[in-house]
């Protein structure tokens, strides 16, 4: 009897060419193609994409929430990195 | 609704005792509108509150498809067969959707699926009245659907992120399910007396069971409270309710069928329509597992997931090989 876990798989859509692919949610499957298999029928059933990428679930390494602050906390006060931040004299016209 | 047996026993007793000011600034995130998501701190109760929700929508989704697919074989024509087979194999989507938002909280799939097959877990009452003659399928397309419409859209706006994802996803599917059914019935209503007569029929049948979808009365309905606090449940039950009930009364009109209450009647002032007494009872009947065909899904889902067993085995067999082939 099946008492095996069937593993878990990212989904990720490229909806049109020139669009990169999309996290679109997850499912289960045995392997790569019954995966791609499985996205097609279930995440592409109204023409929502060109392309598909599955990814095991376990293979991603995410940064945790609670080192938000570290991590991206320290761009907030460089506002020197926006275009806005320089003075540009009207008469110079758009640039 | 899809998950209204949360309503009925709400585990009051067992209030976790966690650090408070993560609980303050995790409320305080709820009411700034933003999205938890999986790995964010969340309370005990939030998250099994949300567990047995998603994972009852999802049971739902995957029983729902038995009412339904007691009649592919049996559609008037083709047209009418590649409409409910593709409204079908979309329930079993929205299934599959849910159980993945459902995971994300640490809670398996086969768990949850478990759960169900053990008779644990619940779905909606709904999907425990049978589908007698084929004016069923467009009663079940326009009011159920209509009735889950109302339910699903405010959950588009769910605090937890990959619920709220999943629904965006589903009520995008949805418009399609209600006006194929909405078509069958106009084009029963508008055939042959024979014809009207199984719209009305089908109609006197579904309208008080639709009713009950949104759960029990506010007044006795405990479990709301949290729900709403924590963004997870936008409108109460009997909001919805109403909602539901002034958006189908002029479309039934319209269908020339007449609804089976004689209570209704439309409120000059406000334009609402009020209805008569719900019989609750028969929902605590349905629920508690002695609806008319409560025991006909169970039996259907548990001989199919069985039967299924030696494809998943297989399927993983398979791929161990093809690892180690790999591996050499
Ligand atoms: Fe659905
Ligand atoms: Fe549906």
């Amino acid at each position: 009897m099946s008492s095996q876990a069937v593993p878990l798989w990212e989904v990720f859509i490229r909806s049109r060419n020139g669009l990169s692919h999309k996290h679109v949610g997850s499912l289960h499957a045995a392997d790569t193609t019954l995966a791609l298999q499985a996205a097609r029928d279930l995440y592409t059933r109204r023409g929502e994409g060109l392309s598909i990428w599955v990814v095991p679930s376990n293979a991603i390494t995410a940064s945790d929430p609670a080192d938000k602050g570290m991590m991206f906390e320290p761009t907030a006060s460089k506002i020197y990195r926006h275009p806005t931040f320089y003075e540009v004299p009207e008469e110079v016209g758009h640039m | 609704m899809y998950t209204q047996a949360l309503n009925s026993n709400p585990d009051a007793a067992e209030r976790h005792v966690e650090d408070a000011a993560l609980a303050a600034r995790f409320q305080e995130r709820i009411d700034a509108e933003e999205r938890i998501e999986p790995n964010d701190w969340m309370p005990a109760m939030y998250r099994r509150t949300l567990v047995r929700q998603i994972s009852q929508h999802a049971h739902s989704e995957i029983i729902g498809m038995l009412p339904e697919g007691n009649w592919i074989t049996r559609a008037p024509s083709l047209r009418r067969k590649a409409a409910l087979l593709a409204k079908v194999q979309d329930e079993c989507g929205h299934g599959l959707y849910l159980y993945a938002a459902a995971e994300t909280l640490g809670t398996g799939r086969e768990e949850l699926v478990d759960q169900l097959l053990s008779g644990k877990a619940k779905y909606s009452s709904i999907f425990n009245y049978p589908t007698l003659t084929w004016a069923d399928i467009g009663a079940i397309g326009w009011l159920v659907d209509g009735a889950a419409i109302m339910n699903q859209i405010p959950l588009c706006r769910c605090s937890y992120g990959p619920y709220a994802r999943a629904m965006i996803r589903v009520c995008k599917e949805e418009s399609f399910h209600q006006r194929q059914g909405y078509e069958i019935m106009l084009t029963l209503a508008k055939g042959t007396p024979e014809q009207k007569e199984l719209a009305q029929d089908a109609l006197n049948r579904w309208w008080w069971p639709c009713l009950m979808m949104f759960g029990p009365p506010d007044a006795v309905s405990e479990h709301s409270d949290a729900s709403t606090r924590w963004k997870i449940k936008r409108f109460s039950n009997d909001e919805l309710r109403q909602k539901f009930v002034d958006a189908t009364v002029p479309q039934a009109h319209y269908l020339g069928l007449t609804l089976p209450d004689a209570d209704l009647k439309q409120d000059a002032e406000t334009g609402h329509w009020s209805y008569g007494a719900i019989d609750w009872d028969e929902f605590k009947q349905v629920i508690a597992g002695n609806g008319p065909c409560n025991k006909d899904r169970m039996a259907a889902r548990r001989k199919a997931h069985d039967e299924g067993a030696w494809v998943r085995d297989a399927a993983l067999a398979y791929a161990e090989k093809q690892r180690l082939k790999k591996a050499a």
